[in-house]
């Protein structure tokens, strides 16, 4: 059996990111995600390191693993070029490929990530876009949002804007030949099955929590569960 | 005598005079069009530079590799798309709108430059799925360090400068670089992530002050997957609280961002803090107005606050006309592209507008 350590190895951020830590904490006295959670990047690099295959797994099925921000203040700092920021992310990419993420309240969030800015980006061509920040999902933007919204073309044909039509200018429509090929190199790259995978496991768990799943959109009972879900146990 | 060593000329970077293939960002386009419409105006209105905006631009897949739903195989060839446009242009100077993305793709280039076997397995999965080849940028800048590269040419041309034009004296500005501009690989930032430059160079030459304050290099607190998913904004927030509270001793007259994402949330969490607490980091309960760099340099151009977007913003910008003496027309700010009026947006119930 392949030791989940030697598969954290096989991705060069891993490579990259972990030089022998040495413990001395300057990443967690930095991290702005160690202000807010109970998060230790110091830990993280340390249990990794040390290579104990039941601390990784559980380690991968935990809420942990999620809190970081990837701002990655963190690079700026280590005296030995260790990148905590850089495992983090290896650790949530195996954490999806063995379905692990469902097992935490902050894991199951990708499922709506997935389903919002990973589907943005093959049906339209953007990550994030005016036409999917809805004002109800998104109270913090304020009623100047919602007036922006209601009035787009009219708004931003005035700041110079191409909105939804084809040629060149912002938030303008992405010819489907384009799109055609971003699809393409997701299938040629294995990121439509790393999607599947997130939809798969999300599937069983919604499955396991006796929730309703519909196989496309937001109009979901799992996806409202995973989106709002906050125990509130994951603060100092 | 005692020099004052400037550390930031340690990070400095070349950044390309001319012929530019300009990469829009998602973020961007969606909160700040008329920005993006504003540097584009600059380079080619002001300083006559030959600049290329691609209709087939798509996203780098920058937001959704950090919120980790892009595999990096993925990102890579998605991104590497992006440069055989640029290859198809003929032009070579890469500039990316968003931060994020100029992170990326200094990610990108420095993993190709260690790690050349995944720069073959890029080029072989970009072959596979589209036909396509792709050359490596010769530059790469973001579009803030070409503007502070002609940051004096600007100035002779401004019609303000950031002065109080009741007091004479400088205005004291905060500036906001964005993480992913100096933390990921310092190098190819001006002044790096510890002696941020990139924008208080052009506060300074501008007529401006730069705030210093303890919190200056801390995140807005975007966080990605922190923001993107509600039941998690409360570290969004919370960071960016953080910095207000480290500012608000100094009394900024405004704060300048580097990052499409940053401004937005900067000028967003103030009304959500006001609305949520009964909170303002100014005297008068109006909020510190939030800019990006393009409407900074357009403003200071002379160019219409409203034709530049400056309306879109929770954080009203009126204060900081009225302080450097920009002449606008308040019936002009809601008026669209039809000429019509189009209505005001509603009123916060706590931040003053």
């Amino acid at each position: 059996m392949v030791k989940l350590y030697d598969v954290l190895l096989q991705d060069i951020r891993f490579q990259e990111g972990l030089n022998a830590c040495m413990n001395c904490g300057v990443c967690t006295a930095i991290c702005p995600a160690s202000e807010f959670y109970k998060y230790d990047p110091r830990q993280i690099c340390d249990l990794v390191q040390s290579k104990d295959e039941e601390k990784i797994e559980e380690l991968l099925k935990s809420d942990t693993i999620w809190y970081c921000g990837q701002c990655m203040s963190c690079k700026t700092r280590c005296p030995r070029g260790n990148v905590p920021g850089l495992i983090i992310m290896v650790l949530r990419k195996v954490s999806q490929e063995l379905g692990y993420f469902t097992e935490s309240e902050k894991g199951r969030q990708q499922f709506a990530i997935k389903r919002v800015i990973g589907e943005n980006i093959l049906n339209t061509g953007y990550c994030a876009h005016v036409n999917i920040l809805d004002p109800k999902m998104h109270p913090e933007q304020g009623p100047i949002w919602k007036w922006y919204k209601d009035n787009i073309q009219d708004v931003t044909d005035r700041l110079g804007a191409n909105y939804n039509r084809l040629g060149p200018g912002a938030l303008r429509k992405i010819p489907e030949e384009n799109l055609a090929e971003i699809r393409k190199i997701y299938e040629v790259t294995g990121g439509m099955d790393f999607y599947n995978k997130i939809e798969k496991y999300s599937k069983e768990k919604a499955k396991d929590l006796k929730m309703s799943f519909d196989e496309q959109g937001i109009n979901n009972e799992y996806f409202y569960h995973v989106y709002l879900e906050n125990k509130n146990n994951h603060q100092k | 005598m005692e020099v004052k060593k400037h550390y930031w000329n340690q990070y400095q970077k070349e950044i390309a005079d001319d012929d530019y293939f300009y990469e829009r960002s998602c973020i961007r386009q969606t909160f700040f069009p008329g920005s993006e419409t504003t540097f584009l105006r600059i380079m080619k209105e002001e300083l006559g530079k030959n600049i290329m905006d691609d209709p087939n631009l798509h996203t780098c897949t920058g937001i959704g590799y950090h919120s980790d739903v892009v595999a990096f195989d993925t990102t890579q060839t998605v991104c590497a798309r992006i440069f055989s446009l640029m290859t198809d242009s003929g032009l070579k100077n890469y500039v990316p709108s968003c931060v994020t993305s100029f992170g990326l793709f200094t990610e990108l280039i420095e993993t190709w430059k260690h790690f050349p076997e995944e720069l073959e397995k890029t080029r072989e999965n970009l072959r596979k799925a589209t036909g396509r080849e792709f050359e490596l940028p010769t530059n790469i800048a973001h579009p803030s360090d070409v503007i502070f590269k002609f940051r004096k040419e600007l100035k002779e041309k401004m019609k303000y400068q950031l002065v109080n034009k009741h007091t004479g004296k400088p205005l004291k500005v905060v500036e906001h670089i964005g993480c992913h501009y100096g933390k990921v690989f310092s190098q190819h930032s001006i002044g790096g992530a510890e002696f941020p430059h990139v924008l208080a160079g052009m506060i300074e030459e501008w007529g401006g002050e730069v705030v210093d304050y303890p919190e200056r290099r801390h995140c807005c607190g975007f966080g990605f997957r922190q923001y993107l998913v509600m039941a998690n904004r409360g570290y969004s927030v919370a960071n960016t609280k953080k910095k207000f509270e480290s500012m608000k001793p100094y009394k900024p007259d405004f704060i300048v961002a580097n990052c499409p994402g940053c401004t937005m949330f900067m000028d967003k969490w103030q009304y959500t803090i006001a609305e949520m607490e009964g909170i303002t980091y100014d005297e008068f309960g109006k909020g510190i107005p939030v800019l990006s760099y393009e409407e900074m340099a357009g403003m200071l151009l002379g160019y219409n606050p409203w034709d530049i977007g400056m309306q879109t913003h929770q954080v009203q910008v009126e204060s900081l006309l009225d302080k450097i003496g920009v002449e606008y027309d308040p019936k002009d700010k809601y008026i669209g592209k039809s000429g019509n009026y189009i209505g005001e947006p509603e009123k916060p119930e706590n931040l003053k507008v």
